[in-house]
């Protein structure tokens, strides 16, 4: 128990919960359940793009392609649905963008793998490279409807109720596959042989391969697989706002790597929980959408986020420096 | 081994200091950045003559050299703060919202002091205040990163990451949205020419000449190779890590001011999200121009030639695609491209060295 309160994720929970009392008490409508639901809405695709982020963040890398490839992933599938007028289900159009998700996610691990270039480079490289090739090759066109099978699914809820308005929200079905995914990833860290691996390489390279455990294959899966979930996250994006939009989500990276670092992920490798993320995901869902509702002017919005960012990333680095100072003069001593 | 005694037999002589330097220079530093360098030269003449063969009529003209002037000083400054950041070994994302942060209070000041009915005299004070304000901006945002990187331990990425966020907040806050003019008087400064150059491509040239003294002949440029090469070593060579990193990022954030500056004198405008690709081009020019981004190594002259060559090949490729609406995303698919090719080249070539070391060893 007293090691709990000392976590990252105690600290996120607190003040979550402080904000969201906060909230509460200066504006009721935060907690009515049309509000509860649109902001579980609102936190499906960056909560799917977290867990991605996490992976890699664990395993001591930086990925800023992934919207990059979301939107490409997103925008293809509805070119290609449209293309071969496919009315079936959302199922196909999901396969089909995380398939290509998949492939430009191979394409950052096969920079990462094979050259060792640092992460954060080779994927500002591709984010451009991606981007530029989507609006270049594919189309810079603005889609504004999407396939029958996409809209079924974001009309489609888990639970509906009527507000005292009279009209009919729901909370939107697509909560099932951020939970699927929240599930998959924390099997995969925790009880997995790759899980340990991708902690293993984040924690220190050179005895992760020293120990016999193989890198270049860790960061196919690693990058492959945040591929895959950028390219489930992005047709999900264009599912709820019914559009086809080349220039979405590209730009908007920095909130989920924020989200992932408050929720504790170590950014320096080997340290990271799917519970403080999803922790750190609300509390920017809740920043982002509920700072209107107590007064906060929307242009304050990124001075507070960037405070947050700085204050978030800024004890745990200081505390780690206090800790190796001490372990020095102890050495000292 | 047999080097490192070798270094310390040499200080120990008399003449210590200069042998310790030519060996240096001589035997590493010269052979391998000169390689470097050359490289890069042979690749920019190499753009340019082809540019020029494609469009002999449009590419070599004096009217394309002054545009081209004016395009690549803002990004040329740029670069070169971001590669002062790069050779610590850390990296400056928060560049791009300095220069528009700056921008913008700029224009705060000057349309204040210098409204149209202003006197000449004021004017030039106006004028006068809004660039030492503006870079005393720049260097203020520069102490925030590297507080936040030296003082605080934050990784220089997030670090900048945060403050990018800060700074771009504020700009909004200030602006509420919408962009902000510039006055007439100012706009010399980014359109302007003295003896039919560019004053912006002044400035750049300015900046470089002055940052590579500051780099190759101050205690200051030394310390940072060191710092960047070996954190540790400078540590025990007596170094404070902590005061050049707060430094190096003062510098580079008045270098991003000053990039702000130029801005808003070639545009007349200043906004909170102008040229969100800067950053990307910024840390492409950077490791185009050889700097390492595990920092230690990297040349000023490196990287205005990569300024040169790059600004050849987006100018030329702009002309030639000038009809197709897709030019700029051209652009930026091949700006991806060129940088994940480059790093590519270096790693390979950096691992062909390694493994020619290790088959001939030196004679002990």
């Amino acid at each position: 128990m007293k090691k709990f309160l000392r976590t990252n994720e105690f600290y996120v929970a607190v003040i979550l919960i402080l904000l969201c009392v906060f909230i509460g008490i200066k504006s009721p409508v935060f907690f009515s359940l049309q509000n509860v639901f649109d902001l579980l809405r609102s936190s499906i695709t960056m909560g799917i793009f977290a867990m991605g982020t996490l992976i890699v963040i664990i395993s001591g890398g930086f990925d800023v392609s992934f919207t990059a490839i979301a939107v490409s992933s997103m925008y293809i599938t509805i070119k290609i649905l449209f293309a071969i007028n496919y009315e079936g289900s959302f199922l196909v159009a999901l396969i089909i963008s995380a398939l290509i998700g998949l492939l430009m996610g191979l394409i950052n691990a096969s920079i990462i793998g094979f050259f060792r270039i640092p992460t954060l480079i080779a994927t500002l490289g591709t984010q451009s490279l991606f981007h530029g090739f989507l609006l270049f090759f594919i189309g810079s066109k603005y889609i504004n409807n999407v396939p029958d099978g996409m809209l079924r699914f974001s009309r489609s809820n888990l639970i509906t109720t009527v507000t005292p308005t009279g009209a009919i929200t729901g909370l939107q079905s697509g909560i099932l596959i951020l939970v699927a995914v929240v599930i998959v990833v924390y099997l995969l860290l925790r009880f997995t042989m790759i899980g340990r691996n991708i902690f293993a390489i984040g924690g220190s390279r050179e005895a992760a391969e020293r120990s016999g455990i193989n890198v270049i294959r860790t960061q196919f899966f690693i990058y492959g697989f945040v591929g895959m979930l950028a390219g489930i996250g992005g047709i999900i994006h264009g599912a709820h706002y019914k559009q086809g939009n080349p220039f979405d989500l590209v730009g908007t990276e920095l909130n989920t790597i924020a989200a992932v670092v408050l929720g504790g992920a170590l950014v320096t490798g080997g340290r990271g929980t799917v519970l403080g993320t999803l922790l750190g995901v609300a509390l920017v869902v809740v920043m982002n959408n509920s700072l209107i509702l107590i007064g906060v002017p929307s242009e304050w919005q990124k001075v507070v986020l960037g405070i947050i960012l700085i204050i978030g990333t800024g004890i745990p680095a200081y505390q780690n420096m206090q800790a190796a100072k001490r372990v020095k003069t102890n050495l000292a001593e | 081994m047999s080097d490192y005694n070798n270094h310390l037999d040499n200080n120990d002589n008399g003449n210590g200091k200069n042998s310790f330097q030519e060996r240096f220079n001589a035997t590493r530093f010269l052979k391998i950045q000169d390689w470097n360098l050359m490289r890069l030269f042979l690749i920019t003449v190499g753009i340019f003559i082809v540019m020029s063969l494609l469009m002999p009529t449009k590419f070599p003209r004096v009217l394309n050299f002054q545009s081209m002037g004016f395009q690549m000083s803002e990004i040329g400054i740029l670069g070169i703060a971001m590669a002062l950041a790069m050779i610590t070994g850390g990296i400056d994302l928060s560049l791009n919202s300095v220069a528009n942060l700056t921008g913008i209070l700029c224009s705060v000041i000057l349309t204040r002091l210098a409204g149209p009915n202003v006197a000449e005299p004021q004017v030039g004070l106006a004028v006068f205040l809004a660039i030492v304000i503006g870079l005393v901006i720049g260097i203020v945002c520069g102490l925030l990163n590297g507080f936040l990187i030296a003082y605080v331990g934050i990784p220089a990425m997030l670090a900048t990451l945060g403050s990018m966020t800060l700074f771009t907040g504020f700009a909004f806050v200030i602006t509420k949205g919408t962009g902000f003019f510039g006055i007439e008087a100012f706009q010399k400064i980014g359109n302007g020419y003295v003896a039919g150059i560019p004053i912006p491509l002044i400035i750049f040239a300015a900046v470089a000449v002055i940052m590579i003294v500051v780099m190759n002949n101050s205690s200051f440029g030394l310390k940072l190779y060191l710092l960047g090469s070996n954190p540790k070593a400078s540590i025990f060579s007596g170094i404070d890590n902590r005061k050049v990193l707060l430094r190096t990022y003062a510098l580079s954030g008045m270098l991003a001011a000053l990039a702000g500056i130029v801005i808003l004198g070639r545009t007349n405008s200043a906004n909170p999200d102008y040229g969100a690709s800067y950053v990307l081009q910024a840390l492409l020019i950077a490791v185009l121009g050889g700097v390492n981004v595990n920092g230690g190594f990297g040349k000023i002259l490196g990287l205005v030639l990569a300024v040169f060559s790059l600004q050849f090949l987006s100018t030329g490729l702009n002309m030639l695609l000038f009809r197709s609406p897709g030019a700029n995303f051209f652009k930026m698919f091949s700006w991806g491209a060129l940088i994940i090719l480059f790093m590519i080249i270096n790693v390979v070539s950096e691992r062909r060295k390694q493994r020619a070391s290790i088959k001939k060893p030196k004679p002990a």
